[in-house]
């Protein structure tokens, strides 16, 4: 029977290594894997490549890595509202790709699918179209843009079964069901871990053969970003 | 006198017809969802994974799950939909968009926009301002027409890194709206309320093209 649960957050991140590139679901804060983070900190490994749309703040998310010196580069779409990535970026510590957030998207969910690379209009004419080869379709000059994988993809679910099938909740969906397709060990955190069976299979959004290992985490902070309300 | 921020944002919304699926950018963009006729149904597009986003949540009805692209609290609404960044992306390319408003920093007459970086100044990103200017049918621009120290910002080319090529169709800024002509050059269309067609001129460094009495906008 296939059963890919593991109990502890330090079990399913033994095998992360020095020098690992690590795909992190979320965007901003939300849908972050709040327990993996964590405890890559605590582990302390470290000249990370971090794949994810955003930088986390100041104290969360992967500030928490950028805050300990973890992170080697990183491969983003916006970065922005993070004081010690700006320092560290100003100071040349912190290595920077920056991607246009539908690329990087694509990217990743060419990575998963098997696709080497593909043609997105996005970026022509721009700094990033730099040494990029541009093909004319339609009229109108594309871009050639590479897949992207990574050796381990940490995402965030909302439910997940011990098969490793996952469900999303609202704008917590984000990059997280790429990714989940992207890494050659993928980690899913979830709030809620049920027995195979229970989950609906028409409402599963990751299916589970792209999970290696799933565990409950102990506690989500959820923090808000942006809290805006009437 | 020139518009303030809410007067751009209030101008713009009139742009918005019945039944537009409509992506808004930060900044003056976010303001015109506060001005869309409530007799016109709307669905306002977040590119993190949202279509149908609603007003701000009321304070016991947050949700730290349910962000817009600028990372605020937000609702949905009957009709909405919650889908992955790719999938949000696979819309903005292919068309289905109908109107995308977008702040900037410099704009050219040829319609080049340049939103997302200052050298050595602001390294934030682009976030999905490149995707969305390359591909929507219909962009236009909501920006202050010069710099705070009266620098033009519509300009025969743009001086800041380009965010895309031949992409705006209009630019709304405080002094006026105007259409970018496809051979390159703007053409005035509405002067705000007490801006002299003079002062349009003054303020204007790329190529501008007036013909005829320009009307005043009207503001509701």
């Amino acid at each position: 029977m296939i059963n890919k649960t593991v109990q502890h957050v330090d079990e399913a991140i033994r095998d992360i290594h020095d020098g690992a590139t690590i795909m992190f679901g979320g965007f901003g804060l939300c849908g972050i894997p709040e327990n993996c983070i964590a405890a890559l900190q605590k582990k302390g490994i470290k000249n990370l490549t971090c794949i994810s749309n955003n930088a986390g703040v100041d104290g969360f998310g992967l500030g928490l890595l950028l805050a300990t010196r973890q992170i080697k580069k990183m491969i983003s779409s916006y970065v922005g509202e993070n004081h010690e990535f700006e320092k560290q970026l100003l100071s040349g510590e912190l290595d920077v790709e920056l991607i246009p957030q539908g690329t990087l998207a694509e990217r990743i969910r060419a990575g998963g699918a098997g696709i080497p690379a593909f043609y997105t209009p996005a970026g022509y004419g721009t700094e990033i179209a730099n040494e990029k080869e541009v093909r004319v379709f339609d009229g109108k000059p594309h871009l050639l843009e590479h897949w992207l994988r990574a050796d381990f993809s940490i995402v965030k679910a909302w439910k997940g079964d011990t098969a490793g099938n996952l469900i999303f909740k609202g704008t917590a969906r984000n990059f997280n069901p790429m990714m989940a397709t992207a890494g050659n060990i993928t980690i899913a955190e979830v709030e809620e871990l049920v027995p195979a069976g229970e989950l609906d299979p028409n409402e599963i959004h990751t299916p589970g053969i792209f999970v290696t290992r799933i565990f409950k985490g102990n506690h989500y902070e959820k923090r808000i970003e942006n809290l805006t309300t009437l | 006198m020139a518009l303030d921020k809410y007067g751009i944002a209030k101008r713009i919304a009139q742009e918005v017809k019945d039944g537009y699926y409509v992506n808004l950018g930060i900044g003056i963009p976010t303001l015109v969802a506060n001005y869309i006729p409530s007799d016109i149904q709307v669905m306002l597009q977040s590119e993190n994974g949202l279509l149908g986003m609603g007003a701000f949540p009321t304070k016991d009805k947050v949700d730290p799950d349910m962000i817009n692209a600028g990372k605020q609290t937000v609702t949905t609404i009957d009709g909405a939909a919650l889908f992955n960044s790719a999938e949000s992306f696979a819309m903005i390319r292919s068309g289905k968009i109908d109107l995308t408003i977008l702040g900037a920093m410099e704009v050219s007459e040829q319609g080049d926009i340049a939103n997302w970086k200052i050298p050595g100044k602001m390294v934030k990103g682009m976030g999905g301002a490149m995707d969305l200017v390359a591909s929507a049918r219909n962009i236009i621009v909501a920006m202050q027409h010069t710099s705070k120290d009266g620098q033009s910002k519509l300009l025969k080319t743009c001086s800041l890194p380009l965010t895309g090529l031949h992409c705006v169709k209009k630019v709304f800024s405080d002094l006026g709206v105007f259409d970018i002509l496809p051979e390159g050059g703007f053409k005035l269309l509405e002067r705000a309320p007490g801006v002299s067609v003079e002062e349009i001129i003054q303020a204007t460094e790329g190529k501008l093209i007036v013909e005829g009495i320009i009307p005043e906008m009207i503001i509701h």
